[in-house]
């Protein structure tokens, strides 16, 4: 009943006056965060006998744009169609030869011209942009057109107007992107690197000091360093609140939108574009991927079937590039800019760090403890039981050791009802887009809720036991609470629950 | 209501030193930590000069696991180092009760350092002269003969989080966010931020970086935002200087211990500071300059003060980004000028980067910590080789003396390429 009662959805506007009234009487800061953690109930009839920190959520953030950039195509209509079609995007890699390395296949994002996602007035920026910047100025630009937000960006011809009018003010907007460990373009070092060698064709760092490095362009370490895709998106869309670059590795993307539900939340801003983005497509960036011991080498020959989460042949991961930005807004300025559908509401979140002395740090932890704690938390959050979970976006590896692991920590959170809920894994289709692929994820989960569709799910013909994983056409079916997750090379997980919007 | 969050543990790894009070005392002396680069051979690079950590640090003499950290890169090593330090300091290793899952981490830790030597043999052995590229199979042949696993995985810029939780066991909220060389200033506020909304009891914050390597060092350069006075090393960073001629690189990390009010006082630890303002903006100008008005330090200075409930007139000292370049130093008077207006020219500001040099990522958490000291010992340190006024630059710099005075609240600043602005407010418990 208490969960009832502070449910946005049962909570009459006079009550949404009278929250206000006691947030104004006890002089809270406009609310951080509060939440229901414990099960006791408190009349909001006597705010006084509401512990001060028990007060619930008054913002509340919804996912209104989705850009979503991977091998399955560019913006959310191609990429949900695709899923629909229910063949994996994962394919030999074209970028590069990859004969000379184990591993073989990737998840390619298809040739794009990033200037066709720019205002004419800044193509020149795009000369200082790397692969991994590309795709989040691409998501980006998909999630404020999908959003229907009026930006710097999205109206290039009214901003040159002076009565020029964003749907928000720069100050309220922020910005959350997560990042990768950015590979520097290998030619065009390279191209520099052969005017530094002694005769013995070694490199010469004398000359490189001396002279070889002229040949890089003066501006070349700024299209590698992290906080260039938030940089450039910032500017693009004319966003000057509070921004962020989170770099954990496959975390790094939901741990972005929690810190954009955080921002908001905490009335710092009114709307974030929010999500990650990452290019392991170099032949560095890939070997890294190959180093870690969790991408398939077995079946290269037959890419499309090759990442299989959950199944019991599973045999590791495909490396990818890609990415998704999405919109975030509160749920009241959202409405009173005319927003009507949202794709979902997020309702929990939560951060965690595995650790697992026995196993270090390059394995995965067998019990999947800290995923079990992310996921608790966020249920937590969202004042939801376990049981009213209706899917879950899994992190979905396709590596054994990694799937395994998730099985057990979601065991410990969902007991057999796990054998029911679906569990939708978007890599089998894209691959491992490291710092992109959590972002991907929330966009598909939301579409989902929007859609009240379970996606079709391929590459698992024996599912691991107690599972609910199988290949299965996409299936209608009553959403209202799903969950999804990602799990760093490393140990940091994040943990989001979206809501049906009504 | 939020709550307080305070500051009860520091420890920091610098080119002067990796315990708290020699380098504090140095810092206090206006001494330099800069000298020539041995890091690799940089004699004939257009700056052959930095603040480097001593190469008998070693992150073993302060870990209690040792085995866990086997192969780590310079990052990680100074932030095990700084960490230990501010575990002890703060009484941690001494309290068995800390619930893992409440103890949280929030770093702004840097990329780690290529394998430099082996990715310059394995692109020239993949290069193909007649095709003018890469050719991917010869230099995968050679990649995967000469690099090792290890030291790739960890470069991960995640690499020191993953450290610190299993060093100290932290399985709660786990970040690490790289804003250039506003990073650890902004994990800071991000933390106090977790803190205050009760999703931790305890965070190990702060940012550990080197850049000392010869990409880095050429990426700068190539930017000429490096200093080039090859001559005289330990004055070449002399922040706002009308003769400032760039940033000199530095290196290390600085951690705090940060807890709830509550949690300290209930384990009786004793309180160093308070952190009682945030302020995070981005420029969104210009991926090359500063907003050339300093409209983003502005927004992240008033907010940290909005935050923290003060004024300008409240404050009593302020850690300047100050890196030395000539953009930077004038930019940010500009903003401390015309957000204090009156109470500009009498509230003093200084830069330790004269004497450390730039930490990059690991810099505001350095700057972080030099406030908890200045409240400690009300005293702040000088900027050193202050000499010809710049016009552009008229605040009261604390020039090359430290100076006693009372210090109750301080206001510190970073702001990162890519126009990435975060200001704190630190201030005396009471």
């Amino acid at each position: 009943m208490t969960r009832q009662f502070y449910h946005r959805d049962a909570e009459a506007s006079e009550l949404r006056e009278l929250k206000t009234k006691i947030i104004n009487a006890f002089a809270l800061q406009p609310l951080s965060p509060l939440c229901l953690c414990g099960k006791k109930m408190y009349s909001i009839r006597n705010p006084k006998s509401i512990p001060l920190n028990y007060l619930p959520m008054s913002r509340h953030v919804v996912i209104t744009g989705l850009g979503p950039v991977s091998a399955l195509g560019i913006g959310i209509d191609a990429t949900w169609q695709a899923l629909l079609d229910g063949k994996s995007s994962v394919n030999r890699v074209a970028r590069f030869d990859p004969a000379g390395f184990p591993s073989q296949i990737a998840g390619e994002v298809a040739d794009f011209k990033v200037t066709k996602f720019v205002p004419k007035a800044d193509r020149k920026a795009t000369k200082v942009m790397a692969r991994d910047i590309e795709l989040a100025v691409v998501g980006a630009d998909q999630a404020a057109r999908d959003a229907g937000l009026i930006t710097r960006s999205t109206d290039p011809e009214g901003y040159k107007s002076a009565d020029f009018k964003p749907t928000y003010a720069s100050r309220r907007m922020g910005c959350h992107i997560g990042a990768g460990l950015i590979a520097a373009d290998l030619e065009e070092l390279t191209q520099a690197f052969v005017k530094a060698v002694k005769e013995d064709g070694s490199f010469d760092i004398h000359k490189w000091g001396a002279e070889g490095m002229q040949n890089l362009t003066p501006l070349w370490l700024l299209k590698y360093l992290p906080n260039m895709l938030a940089c450039h998106v910032t500017i693009l869309h004319g966003t000057q609140g509070p921004s962020n670059t989170i770099t954990c590795s496959e975390a790094s993307s939901e741990l972005s939108i929690g810190e954009s539900l955080r921002v908001i939340q905490r009335n710092a801003a009114d709307a974030c574009l929010s999500g990650g983005a990452d290019s392991k497509l170099n032949p560095l960036g890939f070997l890294r991927q190959i180093m870690t011991g969790r991408t398939n080498t077995s079946d290269n020959d037959s890419p499309a079937t090759a990442v299989r989460p959950f199944a019991s042949d599973a045999a590791g991961s495909a490396a990818a590039e890609g990415g998704a930005i999405v919109i975030l807004e509160e749920l009241e300025t959202f409405k009173a800019r005319g927003g009507e559908k949202a794709y979902a509401e997020i309702v929990g979140f939560s951060a965690s760090q595995t650790v697992n002395r026995q196993v270090g740090h390059t394995k995965a932890d067998p019990t999947g403890s800290g995923i079990t704690n992310a996921v608790r938390a966020a249920l937590a959050e969202a004042q939801i039981s376990a049981d009213e979970i209706d899917m879950i976006l899994p992190f979905g590896l396709g590596a054994a050791d990694s799937d395994q692991s998730e099985v057990a920590g979601l065991k410990a959170v969902f007991g057999d009802r796990l054998a029911e809920i679906p569990l939708v894994s978007p890599k089998a289709f894209a691959g491992n887009a490291g710092a992109g692929s959590g972002a991907i994820d929330v966009c598909i989960a939301a579409k989902a809720l929007s859609e009240q569709l379970i996606p079709p799910r391929i590459n698992c013909d024996k599912p691991l036991q107690g599972i609910n994983a199988a290949t299965s056409p996409a299936t209608p079916a009553k959403l209202n609470y799903v969950l999804t997750y990602s799990t760093s090379f490393g140990g940091q997980n994040a943990a989001l629950i979206l809501k049906k919007f009504d | 209501m939020t709550k307080r969050v305070v500051i009860t543990g520091i420890g920091w790894v610098t080119p002067m030193g990796a315990d708290i009070e020699s380098v504090w005392a140095g810092l206090l002396a206006g001494k330099s930590a800069i000298g020539p680069t041995t890091h690799f051979d940089a004699s004939t690079f257009p700056t052959k000069f930095c603040g480097q950590v001593a190469d008998s640090y070693t992150h073993n003499d302060h870990v209690t696991h040792k085995h866990l950290h086997e192969g780590v890169g310079a990052n990680t090593s100074f932030a095990l180092g700084a960490a230990s330090q501010a575990w002890k300091s703060a009484g941690l290793d001494q309290f068995a009760e800390l619930d893992p899952t409440r103890l949280g981490i929030y770093l702004g830790s840097g990329e780690g350092s290529l394998d430099f030597e082996n990715y310059a043999a394995s692109a020239l052995a993949g290069w193909d002269e007649d095709a003018r590229g890469i050719d991917a199979v010869k230099w995968a042949a050679k990649a995967q003969q000469c690099m090792s696993a290890i030291c790739e995985i960890e470069q991960e810029p995640n690499m020191p989080l993953t450290h610190l939780a299993l060093e100290f066991n932290a399985q709660g909220p786990a970040y690490n966010c790289l804003t250039a060389c506003a990073a650890s200033t902004q994990a800071i506020g991000e933390a106090t931020e977790i803190l205050r909304r009760g999703q931790a009891d305890v965070m190990i914050s702060g940012g550990a970086h080197t850049m000392i390597h010869p990409l880095g060092v050429t990426g700068f350069n190539r930017l000429t935002a490096l200093s080039t006075r090859n001559d005289s090393p330990s004055t070449a960073s002399r922040p706002f200087s009308a003769d400032r001629d760039g940033f000199v690189m530095g290196e290390g990390s600085g951690m705090l211990i940060l807890e709830t009010l509550e949690h300290a006082q209930k384990r009786g630890a004793t309180i160093l500071a308070e952190i009682t303002g945030y302020g995070s903006s981005a420029d969104a100008f210009r991926v090359t300059d500063m907003h050339p008005e300093g409209m983003g330090a502005y927004a992240a200075m008033k907010q940290a003060l909005d935050q923290a409930n003060v004024t300008t007139a409240d404050i009593d000292y302020i850690s300047a980004h100050g890196t030395s370049t000539k953009e930077n130093d004038s930019t940010e008077s500009m903003a401390i000028g015309s957000l204090f207006a009156e109470h500009a020219k009498t509230t003093p500001v200084s830069s330790i980067k004269s004497m450390l040099g730039h930490l990059i990522a690991a810099a505001g958490s350095v700057e972080a910590i030099v406030c908890v000291l200045a409240l400690r010992d009300q005293t702040v340190p000088p900027t050193i080789n202050y000499g010809k006024p710049d016009p552009e630059c008229t605040l009261d710099y604390i020039p090359n003396e430290s100076r006693k005075l009372p210090v109750d609240i301080c206001l510190s600043n970073s702001f990162g390429f890519g126009g990435q602005n975060d200001t704190l407010v630190i201030r005396k418990f009471q």
